[in-house]
């Protein structure tokens, strides 16, 4: 079955930011694909969703159902990651204390991402970082 | 461990939820760091915190962990609480802190691996 879906996420909006990943968990689940699967999807997204909204100057989320896998895209508009080797070493943050506070910004949202992901791609420069996620179906 | 005993245990009340109550769980989760649950919680456990903001809640939600436990007697906004009636998670808050409401279940066999 064909699907496709992008949300914007906004810098600094913790208040909407995991809705996203909420309707794609709720859409994959009327699809009928695995839970087990549909759990690690929207635990990446999510963890996407919230780094784009604390780190970044705000991006867009697109999750594409393939016959083999889904596929999540999300992209922001800077101002990118200056070390990811450090990035994605869990326990590493720049997250100031209202995240914190939160209950995220721990350094663990982009290990986490690569971890649930069955193939993890993360590309950043000044002037936005991707990250592609493919999570096989079959 | 039924949650109905959980809730006998913890002497809580039951917010969101309360004809589920008849549902088992396997594990349980003390933490106040969102990021951790994620990366660390089992599917079908309980999240016991002191956090009350609406992303323990998606974190419930997306994590697929059936219940929360607000401990320290913090009440969520009713935001929250409707919010997971609808969602199907249910909600209890003890007085307990997290460190002695975790101890009590761990106590009575909730998540003991026998290592």
């Amino acid at each position: 079955m064909a699907y496709h879906m992008k949300f914007t996420i906004e810098q600094g909006d913790y208040v909407t930011a995991g809705e996203a990943s909420r309707k794609i968990k709720r859409n994959l689940r009327k699809i009928g694909i695995d839970k087990k699967i549909i759990r690690r999807v929207a635990i990446a997204a999510y963890e996407g969703e919230m780094n784009v909204a604390i780190h970044s100057l705000g991006g867009e989320m697109g999750v594409e159902l393939l016959p083999d896998k889904v596929v999540v895209v999300i992209q922001d508009k800077g101002p990118g990651i200056p070390d990811l080797d450090l990035a994605m070493k869990e326990g590493w943050s720049t997250a100031g204390k209202e995240v914190r506070e939160m209950g995220f910004g721990a350094g663990m949202g982009l290990p986490n991402m690569e971890k649930n992901a069955d193939e993890f791609q993360i590309k950043s420069g000044s002037s936005g970082t991707t990250i592609s996620m493919g999570f096989n179906v079959n | 461990m039924k949650l109905s005993e959980i809730r006998k245990l913890l002497d809580a009340k039951v917010l969101a939820g309360k004809e589920e109550l008849d549902h088992d769980v396997n594990l349980a989760c003390g933490c106040d760091l969102m990021s951790d649950v994620l990366r660390f919680t089992k599917e079908e456990a309980v999240l016991l915190t002191g956090l009350t903001n609406q992303h323990v809640l998606k974190t419930a939600e997306i994590a697929c962990i059936d219940c929360i436990i607000f401990v320290r007697d913090k009440i969520p906004e009713q935001e929250l609480i409707d919010d997971a009636e609808e969602v199907g998670i249910i909600i209890m808050a003890t007085y307990l802190p997290l460190y002695e409401a975790c101890g009590k279940l761990y106590a009575s066999g909730l998540g003991r691996t026998g290592k």
